[in-house]
């Protein structure tokens, strides 16, 4: 069936409305928070033959992209071995082996058989992120792991809904597992509403353009998101463009993990070699290879955000030499770090590897970790046990179009913080700055992005604090001779002595009480291009706005500025300072 | 209260190209109608322009009630005035750190300004904790500085905003007593003056914004007040506000921000009215203009209101405003083929300058007016074109970088735009709880009743409503909108541990402060109505749902129960286990002003006896059915209740209205056209 470009472009939007209504219908409904005010889920329709993205919510959280094509191929591929029960209509399946297509643990996955006319025609499915899926430590996020089980209970893939009818059994032996357990029901009833309402809408578009019409579109689209990406890739060089990106340490053995990545193009495809990387860790800073795909995917759509989310567009993507190390972890190696950190170090491989081949596209490293401090304690004041997330941004690259964002998201994110004022109502802490971090931006023609500089205090009772970020060691990479971002930061006071974890970025179970401390300074975004090269002016304005000092300008931009409050350019002098050979 | 002063009453409403104004005459009916060009230097020139062209007596005039987008202007163009911050020590960059975000979920890039620059944004010892005890006194010596310093430093407005003032306001309080003697002028904002909820990022952001917007608006309506008194006017002058109401001009500057968004609250205040007065009371309203289309919902003909709005990037201002969204396709919006062969529509658009094709002002890409034009729909002799361009012409130009055919071309065009509005609309419509199948779409504006009809089929939407004049919705908000004043309390109270007559208590005290600031006004209302409502969830979750009360006397188990009810029918889900929470008490307080009567806003003695008469020729328009010889009228002409069968065509001052085959229209009492879609998609 040949397709005009219209009905083509129509049922484009319309499968695309079906995922963005899925997505709205899930946030709206949930009560975990991470769910419904950070988004922190994605909403999909894949293949009925290998799970291939046929369309994802415009809102999924990015590091979702590949991932849950990955989860249902596998799913399809063990119900066709016999491994898992095949489904039946109105079943849900119920989902989070990282091994199996996965992140962490926590985020679920569910996927819904979709029929046509008695036959399955493709798959519903949804990730969301619970707030706790049992394991060592509330929240999931254990800085020490050694094994997957001191992360959580893990699902294989199980019928939760079966017909229709939520299946009591598996359900009470989940909440016996998992910690605030009596909420969760309104989280898995959003969730499986979300796929219920995917279903009418998706019945009522194929009623509309009728099935054949639809599967030729599905098709086509996935062929023309090919053509889109490839497109793409001709405007990269041929041949080979390679990076290396650090990760701190794994949280258990205090040493950098390499991330060695050679992107090759040949003829219209690209592929993304990981061989040479660090093999699987001890602790948890391991990657599975569906959430490594998802990174490379993620990347690939900062940098080309027109091309729709299709299988297609992933197609001429070809990710090889992951066996073998931790970006292909297997069982049962602790993952927890994977979505949140790893998958942010493999997106500043790509983008490190392919800014000398596309400057106008790609920026300097942003900050690139999810800022991870948790604080778990006992509040006298209330008489109850409390755990609480202080999740931050830091500054973005540099780029060709300008400097680079401060105080923004992770690369795998897109969530807004909680404001201080909520934190204080929630939690028994008072803040002593939420301030832009002076001088951490990577010096260069566009700087990049500041971090963010924050102190708590603990006003009540004994806690502990546990980190999990990175680029506390290695700072974010500056592009095209432009200065690396500041590395983050995190100091400890107990008692009034000021500590520094051994692991820098990562730390379990510190003990804190009243009158302690905690302060985090993030990292900086890489600069872009060569600091000599910045407008004098704009240096001058960032001197005059207290971002950097008189003396970082001299020093990393060589721009001299007059003594007084204007911060006016010597001219003169900056020329002569610049012209001066430096290192 | 004075009594009966509205005799003659003047909506001005100033829009980015024009400044229309009508007025009505109570007595009489008699009607005025002037558009004239907004004069972005000083509106007040536009201002006095359309009254001059609306000819009558200042003197005679009881009430002029204004729509400014002086403020709007002000924020979206970053002219603000120069501004200082003192803030809680440590937090100054609370304005600059946003809540860390960016602009976009792909693409690490974007650009952001603060409202108030860094360095004059100014940190002094001070501090609250949560639940409002003082953990630092106030650094009076510190504040006398940092207010000398940024007077030194040349800023006429100051806001003051510390660290949880919406718990205890004593030191915000104390700061403003302070600076009343230090500061020159008026301007001198406190945050939780304008805003009392926690965020101390969008309530920082929110009063930053009214005090730098404060002495844009102080000069303006200081200066259209001396023009209006030059010219005999001896009445105050009221200004519309963001949440559908108005306020005196003298108390508009205190909280300027309420001006910020107040153009498109106005138009949909008159689509709520008009929809009341035709008994259609469910709307969504549809404004579609030159590069962008508003959409809000009206239920039971009140607008969705939100104190969450964020009107760009990290520029959220939380203040109760009409909920009114803007989806990125209009007339100038530019069709584009993708690289992957797809046809796009908008986001890019031609603007006024240069404009569609077919305007003759150098726009070289085709447009989703252009494809009208090609269709037949619009008349190429009615367009503000400044060169005649050949229709013949346009084609070829529109045709060629899209690769097909024209009339394909067009039609494709034209469906994709409508898939696209119409996906926006029932985003809009879902993310606030409503099935748009529920509702009669409201479509003004230049473009909008061209598409409505066929937006209407696409959503399922039975019934389309056209007011009389859909070009001058929003000067016509301006003379049928009520007083109103919002209210909201932060309760946060588990159901079942609601003391008995709590919310009824906190009802009774916003109905009293609303009722005294409706009697200072010193306008004619003919009643009151008080709106109440609660904000509940489930505990543990962070969206909330609201829940009408018909009367604020309401007990715990009907409270649950209700809630339940509502969150039944939009979710599909019961969560009996779950305890309750009331979030939020909310009291709507609304000085309903006199009915007016709309059928005199086209004059009743230019209308014909028939249909035939009203009709001015025919012309080959196209639709799904091929090209169609579609009769024209003139809207004017045709009799209060004509019934019209389509294909039609209605053209007017300021729009054109297209009635699909197998559609209908018929005229109502009041001016409007009430179109029936035929076949509307379930």
């Amino acid at each position: 069936m040949t397709l005009d470009p219209i009905t083509l472009s129509v049922i484009q939007a319309g499968l695309q409305q079906v995922c963005d209504e899925m997505d709205l219908a899930f946030s709206r409904a949930a009560f975990s928070p991470v769910i419904a005010e950070a988004n922190d889920r994605s909403d999909g329709i894949y293949a009925a033959a290998d799970g291939a993205l046929i369309a994802q919510g415009a809102g999924g959280l990015p590091v979702f992209v590949g991932t849950m094509q990955e989860s249902t191929r596998i799913l399809i591929d063990r119900i066709a071995r016999g491994l898992t029960a095949p489904p039946e209509p109105g079943d849900i399946y119920i989902v989070n082996d990282p091994y199996l297509g996965g992140t962490h643990l926590m985020d679920v996955r569910f996927a819904r058989p979709f029929y046509r006319a008695g036959t399955l025609y493709c798959w519903l499915s949804n990730t969301g992120h619970w707030p706790d899926t049992g394991g060592a430590v509330p929240g999931g996020f254990s800085a020490s792991a050694t094994a997957v089980e001191q992360e959580g209970l893990r699902l294989p893939p199980v019928k939760l809904f079966k017909r229709g009818e939520m299946d009591a059994e598996i359900y009470a032996i989940i909440c016996s597992n998992i910690r605030v357990a009596d909420q969760r029901i309104g989280d898995v009833r959003a969730q499986a509403a979300a796929l219920d309402l995917g279903a009418d809408r998706l019945n009522a578009l194929m009623d509309r353009y009728g099935d054949a019409t639809v599967t030729a579109a599905i098709a086509e689209l996935r062929a023309r998101a090919a053509t889109q990406m490839r497109q793409h890739i001709r405007a990269i060089p041929e041949g080979d463009h390679s990076a290396v990106a650090w990760i701190d340490s794994d949280g258990v053995v205090n040493e950098p993990l390499a991330i060695r990545l050679t992107v090759r193009r040949t003829g219209d495809d690209l592929c993304f070699d990981f061989t040479g990387s660090a093999p699987p860790c001890l602790g948890p800073m391991n990657s599975v290879r569906a959430t490594t795909l998802s990174s490379v995917y993620l990347a690939m759509r900062h940098i080309f955000p027109d091309v729709p989310i299709s299988a297609g567009a992933f197609e001429p993507l070809e990710v090889t030499g992951i066996e073998g190390t931790f970006l292909d972890a297997q069982y049962p190696r602790p993952v927890s770090g994977c979505a949140a950190e790893v998958s942010q170090r493999i997106a500043e491989a790509v983008f490190a590897a392919l800014v000398p081949a596309l400057p106008d596209r790609v920026t300097a490293a942003p900050a690139g970790t999810s800022g991870n401090f948790a604080l778990g304690g006992h509040d006298p004041a209330r008489g109850r046990d409390y755990v609480m997330y202080q999740l931050s941004g830091g500054g973005y690259g540099g780029w060709a179009g300008g400097d680079g964002l401060s105080n923004g998201c992770s690369t795998i994110g897109i969530s807004k913080a909680p404001p201080v004022e909520i934190m204080e109502q929630a939690f028994p802490v008072l803040y002593h700055r939420y301030a832009l971090r002076e001088g951490s931006a990577g010096a260069g023609e566009h700087r990049g992005g500041f971090g963010l500089d924050y102190e708590i205090e603990i006003r009540r009772g004994q806690a502990k604090a546990s980190f999990v970020m990175d680029h506390g060691r290695f700072g974010p990479q500056g592009a095209l001779d432009g200065e690396d971002g500041a590395p983050g930061e995190v100091t400890v006071w107990q008692s009034g002595q000021p500590m520094t974890p051994e692991h820098l970025s990562k730390a379990q179970d510190i003990p804190l009480g009243p009158g302690d401390r905690v302060r985090v300074k993030t990292p900086g975004g890489g600069g872009y291009g060569p600091a000599f090269a910045r407008d004098p002016a704009r240096v001058a304005e960032d001197v005059r706005l207290g971002r950097f000092s008189a003396r970082q300008a001299r020093d990393l931009f060589g721009v001299v500025l007059r003594d007084g409050p204007g911060a006016e350019v010597d001219l003169a002098a900056t020329v002569a300072l610049r012209q001066t050979p430096h290192d | 209260m004075a009594q009966d002063r509205s005799g003659i009453v003047a909506g001005i409403d100033v829009g980015g190209t024009f400044t229309d104004l009508v007025q009505l005459d109570r007595a009489t009916g008699a009607v005025r109608l002037a558009k004239v060009a907004t004069t972005p230097g000083n509106q007040a020139f536009g201002v006095m322009a359309a009254l001059g062209a609306a000819g009558g007596d200042l003197a005679a005039l009881d009430l002029i009630v204004h729509g400014t987008t002086t403020t709007t202007n002000a924020v979206l163009e970053r002219k603000l005035s120069r501004t200082g911050l003192i803030t809680t020590a440590g937090f100054r960059d609370v304005l600059e750190l946003g809540r860390r975000t960016r602009p976009q979920a792909y693409g690490m890039t974007g650009q952001f300004t603060p409202v108030i620059p860094r360095d004059l944004r100014l940190e002094i010892p001070e501090r609250m904790d949560a639940a409002g005890e003082v953990v630092i006194p106030l650094d009076e010596a510190a504040l006398h500085a940092a207010a000398r310093t940024l007077l030194d430093r040349g800023c006429e407005a100051v806001v003051v905003h510390f660290l949880h003032a919406y718990a205890n306001p004593a030191h915000e309080i104390r700061a403003g007593e302070i600076l009343a003697p230090l500061w020159p002028n008026d301007h001198v904002t406190l945050g939780h003056a304008i805003l009392q909820e926690s965020r101390e990022f969008e309530r920082g952001v929110t009063a930053a914004v009214n005090a730098a917007v404060q002495p844009i608006l102080d000069r303006y309506l200081t200066r259209l007040r001396a023009e209006l008194s030059a010219g005999g006017y001896r009445r105050d002058v009221l200004v519309m506000t963001g949440n559908g109401g108005m306020v005196s001009a003298r108390q508009a500057a205190r909280e300027a921000a309420k001006t910020v968004m107040s153009g498109p609250a106005t138009g949909v205040m008159a689509a709520a009215y008009t929809g009341r007065v035709a008994g259609i009371e469910n709307l969504i309203t549809y404004d579609m203009g030159g590069t962008s289309t508003d959409v809000a919902l009206i239920r039971g003909a009140e607008p969705a209101v939100s104190s969450e709005i964020e009107i760009e990037y990290a520029m959220p201002i939380h203040v109760p405003m009409v909920d009114v969204r803007t989806v990125g396709a209009g007339g100038g919006s530019i069709a584009r083929v993708t690289a992957a062969g797809l046809l796009q529509v908008g986001p890019h658009s031609a603007g006024a300058d240069p404009g569609p094709i077919c305007y003759g002002r150098g726009g070289k890409e085709p447009t989703i007016s252009d494809a009208n034009l090609i269709l037949g729909r619009l008349d190429p002799a009615k367009l503000p074109s400044t060169e005649v361009i050949a229709p013949a012409e346009v084609a070829r130009r529109f045709a060629a970088p899209l690769g097909l055919d024209v009339t394909e071309a067009a039609q494709a065009v034209i469906r994709m735009a409508n898939t696209h509005m119409a996906g926006a609309i029932r985003m809009v419509s879902l993310s606030l709880g409503a099935d748009p199948r529920d509702f009669a779409l409201f479509a003004f504006g230049g473009a909008g009743p061209l598409h409505a009809a066929a937006l209407a089929r696409e959503l399922g939407v039975p019934r389309v409503l056209v007011p009389a004049r859909p070009g001058i919705t929003n000067a016509i908000g301006c003379v049928v909108a009520d007083l109103r004043h919002d209210f909201v309390q932060t309760i946060n109270t588990p159901v079942d541990a609601l003391p008995p007559g709590r919310i009824a208590g906190i009802c009774a005290d916003h109905v009293a402060e609303g009722e005294a600031l409706i009697a200072g006004e010193g306008v004619e209302i003919r009643a009151r109505r008080h709106i109440h409502s609660v904000d509940m969830q489930f505990t543990g979750q962070t969206h909330l749902l609201r829940v009408p009360l018909e009367s604020p006397e309401i007990d715990a188990p009907d409270l649950r129960a209700r809630f339940e009810a509502a969150y039944f029918d939009r979710f599909r889900v019961r969560l009996s286990d779950i305890r309750a929470q009331v979030v939020n008490v909310n009291t709507s307080v609304v000085g309903v002003r006199p009915a007016l009567d709309l059928s005199t806003l086209i004059d009743p003695a230019g209308r014909k006896p028939t249909l035939a008469a009203a009709q001015t020729g025919t012309r080959r328009v196209h639709f799904a059915q091929g090209w169609i010889e579609t009769p024209v009228y003139w809207r004017d002409h045709l009799p209060l209740d004509a019934h019209l069968q389509g294909p039609a065509i209605v053209e007017q001052m300021d729009t054109t209205i297209l009635i699909e085959p197998g559609d209908s229209a018929r005229g109502d009492a009041h001016g409007n056209l009430i179109l029936t879609i035929g076949g509307a998609r379930p």
